[in-house]
């Protein structure tokens, strides 16, 4: 892919750039690609949403960035550059020393993020003290300082308690004020919301929107929930199988969907105020990693497919606003489909 | 979402149309430490009041959910209609019978077979070492619909067509299916002893948007093709909006509104309602300012006084403290349960 084809944002300065990953999971009965091809920038502060359904690679790729692949998972192409430094094949000292201190993360669920048998106060005052020079005194007045700026009531006092004397939701507090202890340039977050509830999840997003702004943190947020994308996302990458079917404004790609597959997504989900008998629906299911078709992933659910999206991968191309990795696009592809 | 028949469902019950008819239900859950520890450490009995009081009908051939936060008491409801949990208080009738009432095996089989459920992991509720084949069989062969291998293959194979499958994947097992097929698998096992009310409890929260999306549009014209009511269980405001004719919201235990889908959409009455509509993601991105929603689901095991809303309600005043609200009826039919609306301090919509 073109690097041109990614530069959204402009004048601002890539903080993160993936390129042409690739990650395998060897098996017993061979070697399946989870993440094929996947390219992507996020420039500083800017919210880049992944959204897929599952199995569709967004985790592995969050995964992959913050170098906690799970063997025997592993990255067995293209490279991960935080601003302009490889970081993909660092030693595992030393990409300790970056996750916390340059790339924070939040998990979906905040019960095993959090080590259950340590307070809040010493989880947060660890790693303020591995990755500053602050002294104890010093790291818990700034770790009452960050529950407090995560809205978590009476902190003097809570920064005491252990994880499960904390709710939910004010436990995904603690995980995001310990994802910002020390003021990361990037916050992976990984379906952050999903285990909450719905009145929850409101709060946690505004929470996270709103703190990686004041902290000028960039954010890969990744999520199946369109709904959470729509409210923070700058950018979105639409992910299948391994691939990225489309990545744009996100505006552009929720109204405007250019890609077969992220039309009928966004069809498929119900929308209140909206009578519909009927919902969109793609027919078939994403396929296994162990089965994708040749050609375009998509092909054998898409009603546009034609002969060459059968037999060739098609590359992201521009579609005016968006980016789509679709032939429909393609002037190569335009010219020998069948379509009008 | 269809319009409803004009009639509410607490007309509904004179006209006699109504399949479900729940009263004054209620459930408690003892969850006292060991009787040792009470005796030794003065620890005190504890009472979980899972489900507190609810009432509501469900029309014929119409869907009828319930909302509400996680612990809110919703799939209790779910467990108690279909009689897997025995209710402490309360009646629940299905056509007329009231099921507590039936104790003789001969008395309740007929009444069991017209109701079935549908579970919210697909992954839990089929057996593994089941073949499709003889999981779909299984109410046939309870119930002695069919008799003969023949006839009971040929009646799988049907009900393997109707939800979309194909009659040769009777021979596979659960683990050669997606989540969506296996959704598809349980809702033909639901439709084998071909039942007038199913019970769907959270069907398509574990499942992807675009398989939803297809399992959704197949209970549709499920309803549509056999008449089924549903009753269903979400915490999905969405989903609810889409497959609902009437709506009810559940808070702690109570339910605190209830009415037709279009009408609580569309003029929430109760402030937790409006709270909960309020949180939806706004994915038509209109810039709708969102009013964050303060506070969490108190603790159910010793849940506020008064009305159970109150901490977090912007319009709590000291009756509301005091005095847990009765469900008044609404002139644009329905229910709601606030003392608020009740004095008139909420303008409506």
């Amino acid at each position: 892919m073109s690097a041109g084809a990614m530069s959204d944002g402009g004048k601002k300065r890539p903080l993160l750039q993936v390129e042409d990953l690739r990650i395998e999971i060897p098996n017993r009965r061979g070697t399946l690609i989870a993440v094929d091809g996947v390219s992507f920038q996020i420039d500083e502060g800017e919210v880049l949403g992944v959204v897929g359904e599952s199995g569709a690679g967004k985790s592995l790729t969050g995964s992959a960035v913050i170098g906690l692949l799970e063997p025997p998972c592993h990255v067995a192409g293209g490279q991960i550059l935080l601003e302009g430094r490889r970081i993909d094949s660092l030693p595992y000292e030393e990409m300790r020393r970056i996750r916390g201190r340059e790339i924070g993360m939040v998990f979906q669920d905040p019960l095993t993020s959090l080590n259950p048998l340590y307070t809040i106060g010493r989880q947060l005052g660890e790693t303020i003290r591995t990755h500053t020079d602050m002294g104890e005194s010093a790291a818990r007045r700034r770790s009452i300082e960050l529950l407090q700026e995560v809205g978590i009531p009476a902190a003097e006092r809570r920064i005491d308690q252990y994880p499960h004397e904390f709710s939910g939701g004010m436990r995904q507090r603690v995980v995001i004020a310990l994802a910002l202890a020390v003021n990361p340039r990037l916050v992976i977050a990984d379906e952050p919301t999903t285990a909450l509830d719905v009145s929850i999840q409101a709060q946690i997003i505004a929470l996270l929107k709103k703190l990686c702004r004041e902290h000028g943190a960039a954010v890969m947020l990744i999520t199946h929930d369109m709904g959470v994308i729509a409210e923070t996302a700058d950018r979105v990458a639409v992910m299948y199988a391994g691939r990225i079917a489309e990545i744009g404004p996100v505006a552009e790609v929720i109204r405007n969907a250019r890609h077969p597959y992220t039309h009928g997504l966004m069809g498929s989900i119900p929308l209140v105020g909206h009578d519909v008998t009927r919902l969109a629906q793609i027919d078939g299911a994403m396929p296994r990693l162990n089965a994708i078709p040749q050609g375009c992933a998509f092909n054998p659910r898409c009603t546009k497919a034609f002969d060459l999206c059968r037999q060739e991968r098609p590359e992201l191309v521009s579609t005016g606003a968006t980016h789509a990795a679709c032939w429909l696009y393609d002037e190569g592809g335009r010219r020998d489909g069948t379509h009008g | 979402m269809a319009e409803p028949a004009a009639t509410t469902p607490a007309t509904a019950v004179a006209n006699g149309t109504d399949l479900v008819e729940v009263r004054g239900l209620a459930k408690y859950f003892d969850v006292s430490p060991p009787l040792l520890n009470r005796v030794l450490q003065g620890e005190p009995r504890l009472i979980l009041k899972a489900v507190d009081g609810i009432d509501f009908v469900i029309p014929k051939g119409k869907t009828f959910s319930l909302v509400g936060e996680s612990g809110c008491g919703k799939s209790t409801v779910a467990r108690l209609v279909v009689g897997l949990f025995k209710p402490t208080r309360g009646h629940i009738r299905f056509d007329g019978v009231d099921m507590a009432g039936l104790t003789k095996r001969e008395e309740i089989e007929p009444v069991r077979k017209r109701l079935q459920m549908i579970f919210q992991d697909p992954y839990a509720s089929l057996n593994p070492r089941w073949r499709i084949g003889d999981i779909i069989a299984e109410p046939i062969r309870a119930h002695r619909l069919i008799e003969g291998k023949a006839d009971i293959l040929a009646r799988v194979g049907e009900l393997l067509t109707h939800v979309g499958l194909s009659p040769v994947d009777a021979e596979k097992f659960p683990h050669e299916f997606s989540g969506g097929q296996r959704q598809r698998i349980s809702i033909a096992r639901a439709l084998a002893s071909q039942p007038e009310f199913l019970v769907c409890d959270e069907p398509t929260s574990a499942l992807d948007v675009s398989v939803q999306a297809q399992i959704l549009n197949l209970m549709k014209q499920l309803q549509r093709e056999f008449g089924l009511t549903y009753l269903f269980i979400s915490h999905d405001l969405a989903v609810v909006y889409h497959i609902s004719d009437y709506l009810g919201v559940m808070y702690l235990g109570r339910l605190v509104e209830w009415g037709t889908g279009r009408r609580v959409f569309g003029q929430p009455r109760h402030p937790y309602t409006r709270m909960l509509l309020d949180a939806i993601p706004d994915l038509e991105m209109t810039g709708r300012r969102r009013i964050p929603v303060a506070g969490e689901v108190p603790n159910p095991i010793n849940p506020p006084t008064g009305c159970h809303f109150h901490p977090r309600c912007p319009f709590a005043e000291d009756r509301c403290r005091r005095e847990a609200p009765k469900s008044l009826p609404l002139p644009e039919g329905g229910e709601v349960a606030c003392h608020a609306v009740e004095e008139g301090r909420l303008e409506a919509g």
